[in-house]
């Protein structure tokens, strides 16, 4: 095998970046949602195709509009987030005493429901969403083109992390969150409205996912599907940074995100199955992941 | 457990007697639920019995499909060596992957398996020269002995009955009890010498060389085999059939196979939204009915025996 072009090797790396910003994206509300309410929430791919499908559906009704494509992602992570809290409210609520196999099933169930709802309202078609006028082509890295909207993902993901890092450590919300996370019946008896907590928590994490579908949507196809297919990256991001770490999200995603833009050039066969054995190692290894807590229960 | 068994008749001699019905369509669902009843069954010897919440086991299912068509195929070996080469196949590759899942708990253990079948998928997906890759393996030649729907049903129905038979002579041993106690507490069972990770891996190691012999029957029931029988959300639907039927009980995973495949079967003649049904009876069932089918069924015939007692 011949060595690739350097560039290449950084332009590839930069795409594997910008999908590890969408990665990271959608599994920091994953990993929040598991870190205060125990839950793994299987639909939380399904909330982040919807995020796409309202995203172009959004973005095809103010098509006149100045700035519409930014409108379109910001309603469209909002109605996600909506749909989040129905969920939480009257669903998910009922099954924080059950046992883990009740509250994986019914998130399943979601997948299931989620994805026929939208083949339903949208057909079983590909959508795609132009980029929006200002970020449409491309600037030049090392004679290499490289798209103006993904430079734009890969410098909102750090910004987004930082905004979530601040909420979480220095807001009072932020410290009701990981008290939560810690001791929830303790935090209850302080007086603390858990409950309003977890449908909070709940938005939040639905809100990340609808966004990251909603930023998808131009650089993406928008298709039945991709629902199941980012939920389990995003399920490895998790577990190799470690389930209910932010900063371990993080770099899972950038690890994630790296072996397949970086694995697919070296090897294109074992990429794909490279990733779950990364997945499994870190289990075997390091059960609470790269970056995350050791659980006492 | 006499009484179950007195239940049991109108079914067997109906299981019995499909064939003569001289239906196609009775048959090939009857061998279908045979074949996912089986898988059901073995997956609850962890989900039911043991409490192991295993989210991969299409991988054993998947192993046993591949092996027995590729040792057929490839190697031309005689079915029925790679028959029971096929659940070897399926106990190892359980024994080596549960010698790691075993030492996890909870969601972990849940996560872990996922990871491993998911490994097993992308094998089967990326190596085309020996898997076929996305194209799977087409035209699973099988002998001629079991070339007619009505033989391969009663083979299956053959198989699938010695199958329940060991696995329930099992549950129903010091070891099957000793399974109960770990998934009641393991912590405890433990603490009274125990060594509850050989036990787990054991019941693991069971679970899949049952579902290989599940998956080598369907690979030949369907004549081919995709990867797609491996991939996860393969392993999340035969957790709702057991979860349907009721895990509490060892029939209730086959019963749970046999409403879900009917149901598919009828719904899909009207309607492409069968994932939709399939939501919202799975939603039902985990709000209202927790116990599946037969543990719902079971807990009205004790209220009915209870009201009966206070009539008299």
């Amino acid at each position: 095998m011949s060595l690739p072009d350097p560039s290449f090797f950084l332009i590839q790396s930069l795409n594997g970046l910008t999908y590890a910003m969408f990665l990271f994206l959608i599994a920091s509300g994953l990993s929040l949602i598991f870190g205060v309410l125990r839950i793994l929430n299987f639909a939380h791919g399904s909330l982040y195709m919807l995020g796409a499908y309202f995203t172009q559906q959004f973005v095809s009704l103010f098509i006149d509009a100045p700035g519409h494509f930014w409108w379109a992602v910001i309603l469209a992570s909002l109605t996600v987030a909506l749909i989040g809290v129905v969920i939480e409210r009257f669903f998910l609520r009922h099954l924080y005493t059950r046992e883990e196999l009740y509250q994986l099933l019914f998130t399943y169930a979601l997948v299931l429901i989620l994805s026929d709802f939208a083949k339903i309202i949208w057909g079983t078609g590909q959508f795609s969403v132009s980029r929006p006028a200002i970020l449409k082509g491309a600037v030049s890295i090392l004679d290499q083109y490289f798209p103006k909207y993904n430079i734009v993902i890969i410098l909102l993901g750090p910004c987004i992390a930082f905004t979530f890092w601040f909420i979480i450590l220095r807001t009072r919300w932020g410290r009701k969150i990981r008290a939560a996370a810690l001791d929830r019946e303790m935090l209850g008896s302080l007086g603390v409205n858990v409950s309003r907590l977890f449908t909070v928590v709940f938005f939040i994490g639905a809100w990340m996912a609808g966004l990251g579908g909603a930023l998808v949507s131009p650089v993406s196809a928008i298709v039945p599907g991709m629902d199941v297919e980012i939920i389990i990256n995003a399920f490895i991001v998790v577990v190799i940074g470690g389930l209910g770490s932010f900063w371990g999200t993080f770099l899972g995603s950038l690890i994630v995100g790296q072996v397949y833009a970086l694995g697919i050039l070296a090897f294109p066969k074992l990429s794909l199955a490279f990733i779950y054995v990364l997945m499994a190692l870190v289990l075997i290894l390091r059960p609470w992941g790269l970056l995350g807590r050791r659980l006492q229960r | 457990m006499s009484k179950e068994n007195w239940f049991l008749i109108p079914f067997i001699l109906l299981i019995l007697l499909i064939p003569v019905s001289g239906s196609r369509f009775y048959v090939f669902l009857g061998t279908d639920i045979l074949i996912f009843g089986l898988f059901a069954v073995s997956l609850n010897l962890l989900l039911g019995y043991t409490g192991l919440v295993s989210f991969g086991q299409a991988a054993y299912f998947g192993i046993g499909a591949y092996t027995c068509a590729l040792l057929m195929k490839k190697a031309s070996i005689v079915f029925p060596v790679a028959f029971v080469a096929s659940a070897v196949f399926g106990a190892i590759a359980a024994l080596i992957i549960g010698f790691f899942c075993v030492r996890l708990t909870k969601i972990y253990f849940a996560m872990l398996t996922l990871a491993f079948s998911q490994i097993v998928w992308a094998i089967a997906f990326k190596w085309n020269s020996l898997t076929g890759g996305d194209n799977g393996i087409i035209g699973v030649s099988f002998p001629q002995y079991l070339d007619s729907p009505t033989r391969f049903y009663y083979f299956t129905l053959g198989v699938v009955v010695c199958s329940f038979y060991i696995l329930r002579k099992l549950i129903n041993s010091p070891f099957g009890r000793m399974l109960t106690t770990i998934r009641e507490n393991p912590e405890r069972t433990e603490f009274i010498g125990i060594n509850v990770r050989q036990f787990q891996l054991i019941a693991f190691m069971i679970s899949g060389f049952f579902s290989a012999i599940a998956g080598a029957l369907f690979g030949i029931f369907n004549h081919s085999i995709f990867p797609d029988f491996i991939f996860w959300t393969q392993s999340a639907e035969v957790l709702i059939m057991t979860l349907l039927g009721g895990m509490y009980s060892f029939f209730g995973p086959v019963v749970g196979a046999a409403v879900l495949l009917y149901l598919r079967m009828q719904v899909t003649s009207y309607t492409q939204y069968w994932p939709l049904i399939l939501g919202t009876i799975l939603t039902l069932l985990l709000f209202f009915f927790p116990g599946g089918i037969v543990g719902f069924l079971k807990s009205r015939l004790i209220f009915a025996k209870g009201s009966e007692d206070v009539n008299r």
